[in-house]
């Protein structure tokens, strides 16, 4: 018994040994050291695939290489709509036209003259890469660990285990060098198939690479440096040119991905030595850039770290922006050398509820919203603007809000013999149900209201799309007063009227109309959204029948044209037009062409426009070009046009410069944070709270005491 | 003692062929080669050549288990499933899809799993063993009812309950300790503190039942009669007589599972944000990396057979009536 309570009285001391040490915080779960260090604190819910610039192509991916590759372009950080600038080209490069005898065209040669576009780019000299074992050299000058023996790799396991590092000038080679692999077969590069119809002789390197059969990782990155590519061309050191077919403006856009970013061929040589991928030290884990950050730490499971690279060359903030960006700040730091931050650490968070709470205490500095949090941060206000709850705005959250360059369709496959086809029936049918399933409520819903009704294929925030009265789809809105208003129930049930299927009654078989849906359903989350669809349908007496299946699947009957109505979605590669009016571009469709086109709709019209639009320039003949092309596919109704989420995000008060920009990708760099608030918001938030721990103590006793005591009589007592 | 642990490996040889047949079929109803490397390559722009390009690259360009085109033995050899079985025999996991060693990853991921695993196993054992005794001591009482009413809500409550509601009162609402996350080394025990904690409260409604009913039926034997007619007090013939013969179950149902703790948890690893191998076989799930969900599977049963193995083992020496043969 004594011992016993001697026990309870020890662990009395334990809590109120807790209790008492440190005045710091307890569930901090950054190293203490760490309080006050200028580090960015973040989380990340899918881990990023490749690393690899030649293959990496999700937003996941891009998080994370965009700070650490430099292609030679960017998006400006504050400019609306997008506009390009130069990242490590000195200027951005206009393109330069000859026709087939190679000779020079005026820059407003017709786009069926020019044979080939040149690029010439020339980037900044000075440029130097990351500290890298691959750069290392010898006392003889020769690359250190270039040729690794097993004794070399011993006791190596990661990246940071090779003592010595090196670094060295960025060239034009290495830009040249990294479209040489998204050839290469090897490297399995998701633009290869776009790249061959586009670089001058892409496909000849790409099919002469294939037909070399057998290759080891060094003979690979050997045959490579030695290949020729006959559209892209070393001028000197620090220049370049790349010669596409024809006239393609929208190449620019291409050259401020990670897919054109530079790659020493050290690089690959270093990481092709036999026993490294054993140790999972790839290209694809360790990248090696030129951006104002390093992969300090690679562990995807856990957290993926972004150090300062100290070799940076120094970029300054943006003095310009948007009117509105000097009285929100945006332009404090104006020519401020940067990156402003030493550090970023991302922790994978794979659940929303320790994500949402972690920004909460102030462990996150900015942060997505879930649904299921999506009450406690934001509220509807009188004007049907959303605005922070009265908690957040207390704790100084800031939100921003922007259109995504993205839209969230539902397709009507156009080879289907019902719902599809150019015939005035299934035209009327289209319409009809275009004007029925209420997207407006669809967001409402299952958005949170985070969304915009579309009203066509061209998002907000990108050329050709026009606001107010005049960029309404007449077919399903009408304009009223100041805002586009669904139109009635009773005009679509007139059109399916029209169509021969009154009351939603098909005439050859006396009943409702049977539709199938392919739907992807993953989850019991699903079933609401799959009923909510069947009610929109059913408003015309239509039966939609779901088919729900899982993505692979989906996509199968995509490809094979099997399905009647689906739901799907584009995020922007680019913004311009044609990247979403490419969607609808008959030779692009995806039964017979794998293309993009999921509802294989095409008219020659609209085709012929398309082609006519993809090489013209920004301005009023291309919007009229744009305006046609849409009242053709607003008319033909292939898309239920959907809606363009919106993104909403939350940020700390100390957090600045943090206004998302929807196609920059490299945005670390303008991040700052006043670390001293942070600490000591985090203390105010987090004071541990003790009195729950004496509780527990106490009601542990309360049951012990009286068990040890029953024991003990029960122990003494007698049978009689 | 040798002959029967050979014959028992030998035995294990059909089971883990079977066991990588129907995980291969399996994955295969469900996910074909042209799925897996859509998945690897993204929804975007991918064409058929670079769909054939990946398959061929990651072997996965030949027929699943049956090759028409071979002669002879190489119709079954020269198929996915014998070419990406055959090197599991000899422990060669071989790589992701997506490129990284297998073998390298386990061996990382299998320590934050036995962080989690290893504590929630001994202090369960110790607090259910003990709460179990503490119920048998006072058998037949209204403590041992209320005990019972207790451990069976505590079963019926899923475990998802207790990490959300854990995660909510001592993170959220106390600030006593992180709500997720994890470190290595020293820095790891505050991130442990409540998954184990949790681990052991999931725990205690079945676990303690089921050393209640060892011990009760323990209790009615003759030698513990014998030892209370001898004078032994209610808790010496508990601990020292009741206690040492159950141990034969109670050993041989930890012994079972020991292997199969470095396999970790699925969904605490998924909300403590734990990089074990938990977390490992459901993203590679997610993300049809069949290579690795064959490993893990693989890996996961010859852990269950030496764990079988070991029970048997065990009871040798627990028990010396018993021989194996």
């Amino acid at each position: 018994m004594q011992r016993m309570i001697r026990w309870v009285l020890l662990s009395g001391l334990l809590v109120w040994l807790m209790a008492g040490c440190g005045e710091g915080v307890w569930n901090n779960p950054y190293p203490p050291e760490d309080a006050t260090a200028n580090t960015f604190y973040s989380s990340f819910a899918a881990r990023p695939k490749h690393l690899d610039p030649a293959r990496a192509y999700s937003s996941d991916e891009y998080g994370f290489i965009a700070q650490i590759y430099e292609p030679p372009l960017q998006y400006h950080f504050l400019f609306q709509p997008y506009r390009l600038v130069p990242l490590t080209a000195g200027v951005l490069p206009t393109p330069i036209y000859r026709d087939a005898d190679g000779q020079q065209l005026p820059p407003d040669a017709q786009p069926e003259t020019i044979d080939r576009s040149e690029y010439l780019i020339r980037i900044m000299p000075g440029i130097r890469y990351q500290p890298h074992p691959a750069l290392a050299l010898d006392d003889q000058g020769a690359y250190r660990y270039h040729a690794l023996t097993a004794a070399d790799l011993r006791g190596i396991n990661r990246l940071a285990d090779f003592t010595q590092t090196g670094t060295r000038e960025l060239i034009a080679d290495d830009y040249v060098y990294q479209i040489k692999r998204l050839a290469a077969p090897w490297a399995h590069s998701p633009i290869a198939g776009v790249m061959k119809k586009q670089i001058i002789g892409f496909a000849a390197l790409a099919e002469a690479l294939d037909a070399d059969g057998e290759m080891t990782p060094a003979e690979r990155v050997e045959r490579l440096r030695t290949a020729v590519l006959e559209g892209v061309t070393l001028i000197d050191r620090y220049t370049y040119r790349i010669s596409i077919q024809g006239k393609y403006p929208q190449f620019l856009y291409w050259l401020a991905m990670p897919f054109f970013a530079p790659l020493p061929w050290e690089a690959e040589y270093f990481y092709a030595q036999p026993g490294l991928r054993e140790r999972n030290i790839t290209l694809d884990w360790y990248p090696l850039g030129t951006g104002p950050f390093m992969l300090g730490e690679n562990n995807p499971n856990l957290r993926m770290v972004l150090d300062r690279n100290p070799n940076f060359r120094g970029e300054s903030y943006p003095d310009e922006g948007m009117p509105e960006d000097l009285v929100s700040g945006l332009l404090a730091d104006a020519g401020q050398p940067m990156p402003f931050l030493d550090r970023a650490v991302y922790s994978l968070e794979k659940e929303s509820i320790p994500r949402w709470n972690k920004f909460i205490q102030g462990y996150y500095d900015n942060s997505g919203i879930a649904s299921d949090a999506f009450d406690q941060a934001v509220r509807i206000d009188a004007r049907g603007e959303p605005v922070l709850t009265e908690d957040l705005s207390a704790r100084g959250v800031a939100l921003s809000t922007s259109i995504e360059p993205s839209v969230m369709y539902m397709g009507f496959n156009m080879l289907d013999p019902v719902v599809g086809g150019d015939s005035e029936r299934a035209r009327l049918l289209r319409r009809a149900i275009s004007i029925a399933v209420d997207f407006e409520e669809f967001i409402s819903i299952f958005a949170n209201g985070r969304g915009l009704p579309a009203q066509g294929p061209i998002p907000p925030g990108i050329f050709g799309n026009r606001e107010g009265e005049n960029g309404i789809n007449p077919y399903v809105y009408e304009w009223e007063g100041v805002q586009a208003v669904r139109r009635d129930l009773g005009e679509a049930r007139e059109l399916m009227e029209q169509a021969g299927y009154a009351g939603g009654r098909d005439p050859a078989t006396g009943r409702a109309l049977a539709i199938h849906y392919e739907a992807v359903a993953t989850g019991p989350d699903d079933r609401a959204r799959l009923a909510w669809i069947r009610k929109q349908f059913a408003k015309l007496g239509i039966d939609l029948i779901i088919r729900s299946t899982d993505y692979n699947r989906f996509q199968e009957k995509m490809r094979n044209g099997t399905g009647q109505v689906f739901m799907w979605g584009w995020n922007a590669d680019y913004p311009d037009p044609e990247n979403f009016l490419f969607l609808l571009y008959g030779p692009n469709g995806k039964v017979e062409h794998q293309g993009e086109n999921a509802a294989n709709y095409a008219n020659p019209e609209f085709d012929r426009l398309f082609n006519r639009m993809r090489f013209m320039d920004d301005g009023p003949e291309r919007q009229a070009v744009i305006d046609r092309m849409l009242e053709i596919a607003r008319a033909d109704a292939p898309w239920l046009w959907g809606f363009n989420p919106m993104s909403f995000t939350l940020h700390h008060q100390w957090l600045t410069n943090a206004r998302p920009n929807q196609m920059a990708n490299n945005t670390l760099k303008y991040r700052r944070i006043d670390t001293v608030q942070r600490q000591r918001m985090r203390l105010a938030w987090n004071t541990p709270v003790v009195w729950p721990l004496w509780i527990m103590g106490g009601l542990m006793l309360l049951v012990i005491l009286p068990a040890l005591w029953l024991m003990r009589r029960r122990e003494r007592s007698t049978a009689l | 003692m040798t002959a029967y642990i050979i014959r028992r490996l030998l035995y294990a040889i059909p089971i883990l062929i079977g066991v990588n047949l129907i995980t291969f079929v399996l994955f295969f109803v469900v996910n074909s080669p042209d799925d897996m490397a859509r998945m690897q390559l993204g929804d975007k722009r991918v064409t058929e050549t670079a769909i054939e390009s990946w398959k061929q690259a990651h072997g996965y360009a030949k027929p699943l288990l049956y090759n028409p085109e071979a002669a002879g033995i190489g119709r079954l050899t020269e198929t996915i499933f014998f070419e990406k079985s055959i090197r599991l025999f000899i422990f060669d996991f071989g790589s992701s899809d997506t490129g990284r060693d297998i073998g390298h990853d386990i061996a990382q991921r299998m320590w934050p799993s036995l962080a989690i695993a290893v504590p929630v196993l001994l202090v369960g054992l110790a607090f259910n063993i003990s709460y179990a005794l503490l119920i048998v001591f006072f058998r037949a009482t209204y403590i041992d009812f209320a005990s019972v009413v207790l451990l069976v809500a505590m079963m019926s409550v899923s475990g998802l309950f207790y990490i959300i509601g854990g995660q909510f009162l001592l993170s959220k609402l106390f600030h006593l300790v992180p709500i997720s996350g994890y470190d290595t080394g020293l820095q790891a025990w505050k991130f442990l503190i409540l998954p184990v904690i949790i681990g052991v409260i999931s725990g205690i409604g079945a676990g303690t039942r089921w050393y209640r009913t060892l011990f009760l039926e323990e209790i009615s034997r003759d030698y513990v009669r014998t030892a209370r007619a001898k004078g032994l007090s209610e808790s010496r013939v508990l601990f020292g007589h009741v206690l040492k013969n159950a141990l034969i179950p109670i050993l041989t149902g930890v012994v079972v599972v020991l292997p199969l703790l470095f396999m970790g948890s699925l969904i605490s690893e998924s909300f403590f944000g734990i990089p074990g191998l938990g977390s490992y076989t459901i993203d590679a799930i997610n993300s049809q990396d069949f290579a690795i969900v064959r490993a893990m599977v693989f890996l996961g049963a010859v852990l269950y057979i030496v764990g079988l193995i070991l029970t048997d083992l065990s009871y040798t020496f627990v028990d010396p009536r018993v021989r194996l043969a």
